[in-house]
């Protein structure tokens, strides 16, 4: 009895959250004249699934799709690459300024770039990187850094150093105890740090709106904004781009779900 | 021991590079910026001393714009975590259909807030808008409300997004929370005849404490920060008499006729000063040193 209420509580609860999400689906699929009808229908008359191969034709939607695939993987590439020896020497040694860097990590996660964003602006303006892939993937690349180094460390330390005894025993040197040993057997912790720091490039807005100002440069987020503005209204090739750009990023949030807290909150909650 | 300091600079190297050009070389840009005049273009035309902030204070805007910052912020930390409280402590319990619960609850921390933000112009919309004409139907308003145009309206219409989007987030640190409570204080508390709320209110909310500090101090962060859904939300609002602190400086850097970069940057460095109280607030609320190190 009561698991049957606790059910339609959880019902009632995930129905609230994905209203308006089901909007937006349902938005998506509605020919342009059904926009415009009061009072507002939420279902369509006649469904056009056919809004999403538009957007996917549109030369506008493709440049966009490639910035932000572009953008997003090169700055999770470097993410990685800066971050595992950063988390693997904390975790295993400790030395003068460990504690100082660790500091340091934290306070760049508590900044987004929105409250530096005139100082990143100022910065690529003059060194004439402005609407350069350059600067948007080194800016998402630091400001989402924090968290792969949490995640990773906290993998690191709890692999035992006897199996990298055995592989220095072998011949392996540290790098390449770190590349065959130890990042291997921290595999979730690297899909972690990798689906987190994809996901917040790929969402990321306020940088890309002030640094990406040629139309062929603009990711998603920006993008696809142009779909509605005070001349054109095509709130349902916006919302099929939105969906499109969405759903592959619940998924990939979902797998992670169990470690984000642990990252998001530097290891106080546990 | 000269030599492990060349070392773990090898190691470190990357991360600090990083953080060094792309975190900490901005923000002395922005103090420097803050600190000079600007052509509207862009082009640095001398250093004014605190001309800026001196002007800053004199904006005529600046009241509104502080208060709707601290209602903004004020508003949807305490309602997100009063709510999540709730939520957290029905995901905590076992029911059918769990996990596709605690997915859907995923999908507005994960989907794009910009994405998010238009989603919610549209449905607030006062013609077309899903909401009017569910509030219609069950007649609980007569007609309809120009949710985003009318002054009356605009914030608490932009709050209840900036709630919506921080429940995830704030749920699933209360639910850590709750995971981390051992069971022998609850069958304790059973014993000694405790009523479920008692049990709630003298066992479970003082040991949630630390959890739901660490969510309301990065709350405040994140939301002080936020900025999709007020620059989408208040879009076709003249003026900057619903902006936030970071929208409002947005607008001066970047909108409208002013450019003021100068301007801009000076503000930019009071949020920056801000954000920096609450990161201390926050170290010294999860003890850093003990956790961290």
């Amino acid at each position: 009895m009561k698991r049957a209420a606790l059910g339609v509580a959880g019902c009632v609860l995930a129905g609230a959250v994905l209203a308006p999400y089901g909007v937006m689906l349902l938005t998506a699929l509605k020919p342009d004249a059904e926009l415009r009808t009061t009072p507002p229908r939420l279902l369509p008359l006649s469904w056009r699934p056919g809004n999403f191969l538009e957007v996917l034709a549109d030369p506008g939607f493709s440049d966009w799709l490639r910035v932000s695939l572009v953008v997003a993987a090169a700055s999770t590439a470097i993410v990685v690459l800066a971050a595992a020896p950063a988390a693997y020497y904390t975790a295993r040694h400790r030395f003068r300024g460990r504690t100082a860097f660790l500091f340091l990590v934290l306070v760049t996660q508590m900044f987004s770039p929105t409250a530096l964003v005139v100082g990143l602006y100022r910065e690529f303006f003059e060194l004439d990187l402005v609407n350069t892939y350059a600067a948007l993937i080194l800016t998402n690349a630091a400001f989402n850094l924090a968290f792969a180094i949490w995640i990773l460390r906290a993998f690191f330390a709890s692999i035992p150093r006897e199996i990298e005894e055995a592989a220095a025993v072998d011949g392996c040197g540290r790098l390449g105890t770190l590349g065959r040993v130890i990042l291997p057997l921290s595999l979730p912790g690297l899909a972690t740090a990798v689906i987190f720091a994809f996901i917040a490039a790929w969402n990321e807005y306020i940088v890309a709106l002030t640094l990406m100002t040629a139309p062929e440069r603009k990711p998603l987020t920006v993008g696809i904004t142009s779909y509605v503005t005070a001349y054109v209204q095509h709130w349902n090739h916006l919302f099929a781009a939105s969906v499109i750009a969405i759903v592959p990023v619940v998924v990939l949030f979902a797998l992670i779900e169990r470690h984000l807290v642990g990252g998001l909150t530097a290891g106080s909650v546990k | 021991m000269r030599a492990r300091r060349w070392e773990a600079l090898l190691w470190l190297g990357p991360s600090l590079a990083l953080i060094a050009g792309v975190v900490f070389y901005p923000a002395v840009a922005l103090v420097r910026a803050s600190l000079g005049r600007y052509s509207i273009t862009g082009v640095f035309q001398g250093f004014v001393g605190a001309d800026n902030y001196a002007r800053l204070l004199e904006q005529p805007a600046l009241p509104a714009v502080l208060v709707n910052t601290a209602v903004w912020v004020a508003a949807v930390v305490s309602v997100s975590v009063i709510v999540s409280l709730g939520l957290a402590q029905l995901l905590n319990e076992s029911f059918p259909g769990r996990g596709l619960v605690r997915a859907a609850l995923i999908v507005p921390w994960a989907a794009s807030l910009i994405m998010t933000s238009k989603l919610f112009v549209w449905i607030y919309d006062y013609y077309f808008g899903a909401l009017n004409h569910l509030l219609i139907s069950l007649r609980l308003i007569a007609r309809p409300v120009d949710w985003l145009g009318d002054d009356a309206t605009v914030m608490g219409a932009m709050i209840a997004v900036g709630i919506f989007v921080s429940l995830p987030f704030t749920t699933y640190v209360v639910l850590a929370g709750l995971a981390g409570i051992p069971g022998e204080v609850y069958e304790a508390a059973r014993v000694d005849g405790a009523s479920r709320w008692t049990t709630y209110r003298l066992v479970t909310l003082p040991l949630l404490k630390p959890a739901l500090l660490v969510a309301v101090v990065l709350n405040v962060i994140y939301v002080f920060n936020s900025f999709p859904i007020v620059w989408t939300l208040n879009d076709r609002n003249p003026g900057f008499g619903h902006d936030t602190m970071i929208t409002y400086m947005y607008k001066i850097a970047f909108k409208s006729a002013l450019r003021d970069v100068g301007l801009a940057a000076a503000l930019g460095v009071v949020n920056v000063a801000l954000i920096l109280v609450a990161v201390v607030v926050y170290l010294k609320t999860v003890r850093w040193e003990e956790a961290g190190a």
